[in-house]
């Protein structure tokens, strides 16, 4: 149930803000270097990050459940216990998979 | 009585009015967009820096600027029906219907247009503006 409507939610985040930042990533590195100084700019700010995080956890959560509704789609999985089970594990691979990334991307850039 | 059978008198009587195309090109752009974001994931993390010197002269390679206008048509074509469904759930007067689909054609079309054309700006500019 809970999975079920994130994945709406998340589907619905990344469709408007990720394609937004998407669409201004591209653009500013088209438009050139100052432009895509602003882009940095707002990027790296506390708000750029916060919605960062937001926007990677949104994408793993939809990726997981998605990848969940094919499993369902190809009839498998509907038993109750496996089913809650594999729910849930969207949950924490998500989380999981959103703390690696940054974790990556500080161990990298630091 | 009628002579037609019961699945032709239910069909198209659901939100959408029409169905199991839209359903399978749902999947169909899904697999598309995982296969492409992990490809772009990757390929981002491997870059030594996310500057716009690094960034641009990444997509002047036809190899990352190709699966990149994929990955922006892939993408732009699933949230567009998954958009859809939403609006198909929630936005049942015919007016207010109308007008969020006719919205979400042309943001998902105009937002599509501008990567794409920022993509391929940037990869056929010939890598002058670095100047």
């Amino acid at each position: 149930m809970l999975v079920s409507i994130l994945h709406r939610v998340t589907g619905v985040g990344l469709a408007t803000l990720g394609a937004l930042a998407l669409v201004w990533w591209l653009m500013a590195a088209a438009s050139g270097p100052e432009a895509y100084a602003t882009f940095v700019h707002w990027a790296t700010s506390w708000i750029g990050i916060v919605i960062g995080i937001g926007l990677s956890w949104a994408f793993f959560q939809h990726t997981l459940s998605g990848l969940r509704h094919f499993v369902m789609d190809i009839g498998a999985g509907f038993e109750l216990s496996r089913n809650k089970l594999w729910a849930s594990m969207t949950l924490v691979g998500s989380v999981l998979l959103t703390i690696l990334f940054w974790l990556y991307i500080l161990g990298v850039r630091a | 009585m009628t002579m037609e059978t019961p699945l032709a008198q239910v069909r198209g009587l659901g939100p959408a009015h029409e169905g199991a195309h839209h359903w399978w090109t749902e999947r169909l752009t899904s697999v598309a967009t995982f296969a492409l974001f992990i490809w772009f994931l990757v390929s981002i993390l491997r870059l030594p820096a996310l500057d716009h010197r690094t960034v641009t002269e990444w997509l002047q390679n036809p190899l990352a600027a190709v699966p990149m206008l994929l990955l922006i048509v892939a993408t732009f074509w699933h949230l567009k029906l998954g958009l859809q469904v939403v609006i198909d759930d929630y936005v049942h007067e015919e007016g207010g219907r109308f007008f969020s689909i006719l919205l979400l054609n042309f943001a998902t079309v105009t937002g599509a247009a501008f990567a794409l054309f920022a993509v391929l700006k940037i990869a056929l500019g010939g890598g002058a503006p670095h100047a």
